[in-house]
């Protein structure tokens, strides 16, 4: 056998996910904006970003990755030191990316507190990246289509039923203003989710009389701060948004909404109507293992049951358990066979056995290369209504978990009851408040009271 | 004793509710005198049991001794990073009968030790206290085993610097000395005296008896020890995954040094860049040619490209299915001073709030 360099094996090459490939992406021809067109000359697109922790870093140095002209130049967070990291994080990746010169975000354009946001929104900026804990999403989203304003926003879209009726209201008005909206459900952007639910929607399992979903796993970080370092309660529960309702929505909405999306969409759910969405669901949930005061008020597990408007059900399973098996899939149920996706395995068994094999570019960056082509040719693109209904099938599914109840869509989604805050500051009251203890209310199934 | 399960490597971990509370006295009563072997003729395999739980794993001693390291110019499929051969000499040393499974990594990377006590209400043993000092992880965003199966299957998806971490976990845990093997280590083991492609001959044809690879794994990882083990009694050293071992990656090794009278001795290039680091052993999705005792692999960034989080953490290579590890004891503890010079420890790690 004759020697071979390392680069003649095939398996060994893993397939690089190239940063910037931007599929679709149109010559600049000529842009319809409402708002501000990049000036004759100058294509260069002007992100700003809202919430510079994990995710924002994330999403922004994606936006930075995409094909074109475009630079970082504004950027808001509640909190300077998280403001100041998540910039620094930002500036590493474009200088590993060599392109240092897309993060230019001038002292002045750095916004720090409650009404960062809306700074962000008066500077000059074309796009703004709404990665905020997800309570605030409605409010952001709304500001920024008053604006003018491009987005790419991080799911879930809200934490509640008043929050999700202001995204669909704001996503009519971006529409009419030709604005552009992402939303994070990246699925959409992957592949072998692109194939396999296209080839159910052509029929591959025949009908689909049942589905199950799963984000079963060990938990996400634990609580940031203790209250002795923070300045208040306000402080305390923003630092540690994820243990508290009205910020995270739970892990039902924050995290379990990408499976729960997956199953209306394998549904063929009509986000533009809001049509073929669940009509109802119910199900129990509980604190069995966070139990802990530091862990705030949500619960470690829910299980649901929808069902949709033909009958279909969709039971749906998401727990934080160290030490449980983990399960991060899809799977629907059909007269003709089943469909298998998340994990390792993206196949359909049945009369029509097939199975994803091979790689496929990182659907984070597409999902940004994807929106920012289309900003630039002026194509409509909107992901927001999408991302509002899916929200708020996670919703119900909390509210039928907190509850005890069934809970009807509609029902939820004319809900009055907001869990969002009167005032907004740092000596302002949480909706949700300890006792002298440090221990929260739980939801108490039976008696809770949730539309 | 320990609970007599014919086991291959490790137990399920315990239902909680079965309060079969070990002391630190039964502990001790526990710990194999193997595990407490001096000298080189002393050592014999032992079964470890980790603290407070059911889980447990078993180490081979591995002779001291000489062997060529790398693959001759003639071997099919050889890659040019195999080379130069040169001579290269071993202390002796244990090593995992087996990859590390979830079951055992688990107790680590989640902390189950601790919740447990937490549970039982036991109090901590000045070694669970000293194990209770290393950082754990933090939690990894998605279901690391890609649903593709947990107990009795390898952990997968670490960094190295996990893999270093959970031997210094387990090293406190245990009050012996655990370790990533050496690349010199890692290969001596595996050929397990043989010269030849693999552990059991030049010919691929046989590799199905001896390993998981890309045309019997059904495209996942399998449970660790299930295929015949190499004369040594080592099994999935072919296959299954990629194993992390301590050196620095190079296109070449090192030109064997002339004022070297004799083999090197106990080779290992010292990592000073994150990428590339070295794996070996091949994995699930590989062919025969990508198992061989010789072949090498290096760490890359790509191996984390789908973590949303921004900085990526640094526990976790998101999309390294194929990536797990295996721990070996050497007979003599390196000293401090070694330990830093050779990097053979985990750095400390405080993670991000």
């Amino acid at each position: 056998m004759s020697e071979k360099s390392n680069e003649s094996s095939t398996r060994r090459d893993f397939l690089k996910a190239s940063s910037v490939v931007a599929a679709g992406a149109g010559v600049l021809g000529n842009l319809s904006f409402s708002s501000q067109a990049f000036a004759a000359g100058d294509d260069t697109i002007r992100v700003g970003l809202i919430g510079a922790g994990g995710r924002g870093r994330g999403a922004a140095t994606q936006a930075l990755s995409t094909e074109g002209n475009i630079k970082l130049v504004a950027i808001a967070d509640a909190f300077s030191d998280r403001l100041e990291d998540g910039l620094a994080y930002i500036n590493g990746q474009m200088q590993k990316n060599k392109t240092p010169e897309r993060v230019d975000v001038a002292e002045e354009n750095k916004f720090v507190g409650f009404d960062a946001y809306q700074k962000v929104l008066d500077s000059d900026v074309d796009v703004v990246i709404l990665a905020t804990p997800p309570g605030f999403r409605p409010i952001h989203f709304e500001a920024a289509v008053n604006a003018d304003k491009h987005v790419f926003m991080e799911k879930p879209v809200a934490t509640d039923a008043p929050g999700v009726r202001k995204v669909l209201a704001a996503a009519q008005a971006a529409k009419q203003k030709n604005l552009a909206v992402g939303v994070g459900l990246q699925r959409h952007h992957q592949k072998p989710y692109l194939e396999l639910v296209d080839r159910v929607h052509n029929g591959a399992i025949g009908d689909i009389v049942a589905m199950r979903v799963y984000w079963n796993g060990g938990g996400v970080w634990d609580p940031r701060r203790t209250r002795e370092e923070c300045s208040g309660e306000m402080e305390y529960q923003m630092r540690n948004w994820y243990y508290y309702t009205w910020l995270c929505g739970d892990h039902i909405v924050e995290q379990h909404i990408h499976n729960l999306d997956v199953g209306n969409w394998l549904m063929k759910a009509n986000p533009a109507t809001g049509e073929g969405y669940p009509v109802s669901a119910s199900g129990m949930g509980g604190r069995q293992v966070r139990t802990d005061k530091k862990y705030g008020e949500i619960f470690d597990h829910h299980a649901v049951e929808y069902v949709y408007d033909n009958g279909t059900r969709m039971y749906s399973q998401c727990r934080h358990m160290p030490g449980c098996p983990g399960n991060v899939t899809e799977h629907a149920h059909g007269t003709k066979g089943v469909v298998h996706l998340g994990g390792r395995d993206y196949s359909i068994e049945g009369e029509n056995n097939t199975k994803f094999k091979g790689k496929y570019r990182d659907p984070y960056q597409v999902e940004h290369d994807q929106l920012f082509a289309a900003i630039r040719s002026g194509t409509p693109y909107s992901e927001a209504e999408r991302g509002a209904y899916s929200t708020l099938t996670a919703i119900i599914g909390r509210l039928a978990t907190y509850s005890g109840k069934e809970i009807k869509w509609n029902q939820a989604l004319n809900s009055e009851i907001s869990l969002m805050p009167e005032t907004y500051a740092w000596d302002a009251a949480p909706p949700t408040l300890p006792n002298e203890h440090g221990e929260y209310q739980i939801a108490h199934p039976g008696l809770s009271k949730v539309v | 004793m320990n609970g007599q399960f014919p086991s291959v490597c490790s137990l399920l971990i315990a239902a909680v509710l079965a309060f079969n509370v070990l002391t630190v006295a039964d502990a001790a009563d526990k710990e194999p005198a193997a595990a407490d072997a001096k000298t080189e003729k002393e050592m014999k395999p032992y079964k470890q049991t980790i603290t407070g739980t059911d889980v447990s794993f078993e180490m081979l001693p591995i002779p001291g001794g000489t062997f060529t390291m790398g693959s001759p110019e003639d071997e099919a499929d050889r890659y040019t990073d195999e080379a130069p051969q040169r001579e290269v000499k071993i202390e002796p040393f244990w090593m995992g009968k087996c990859e590390v499974t979830w079951d055992e990594y688990d107790i680590w990377s989640f902390s189950l030790d601790q919740k447990i006590r937490k549970l039982r209400g036991v109090e901590p043993t000045e070694q669970d206290k000293k194990a209770d000092a290393v950082t754990r992880p933090t939690p990894p965003y998605t279901d690391m085993t890609f649903s593709m199966g947990h107990d009795g299957f390898p952990a997968i998806c670490m960094t190295q610097l996990a893999a270093k971490t959970y031997c210094k976990w387990l090293s406190q845990k245990t009050g012996h000395y655990y370790r990533l093997p050496t690349e010199a280590e890692w290969e001596y083991a595996c050929r397990a005296g043989t010269t030849t492609a693999f552990s059991f001959g030049d010919d691929p044809g046989k590799i199905g008896e001896y390993a998981w690879y890309a045309d019997n794994s059904d495209d996942q990882y399998q449970k660790v020890g299930k295929k015949k083990p190499n004369p040594w009694g080592l099994h999935d050293m072919h296959g299954n995954v990629n194993e992390w071992v301590l050196d620095q990656y190079q296109e070449t090794y090192p030109a064997p040094d002339k004022s070297v009278q004799g083999p090197l001795p106990s080779p290992l290039v010292v990592a000073t860049e994150l990428y590339p680091r070295v794996v070996r052993g091949g994995s699930w999705e590989d062919d025969p040619a990508d198992l061989r005792s010789a072949t090498r692999r290096g760490s890359e960034e790509e191996w984390k490209y789908q973590d949303p989080q921004i900085p990526q953490s640094v526990w976790y290579h998101t999309d390294a299915l194929f990536v797990g590890f295996r721990i070996v004891r050497p007979l003599r503890v390196p000293s401090e001073k070694e330990r830093a010079e050779l990097k053979l420890d985990a750095k400390k790690v405080v993670n991000q709030r």
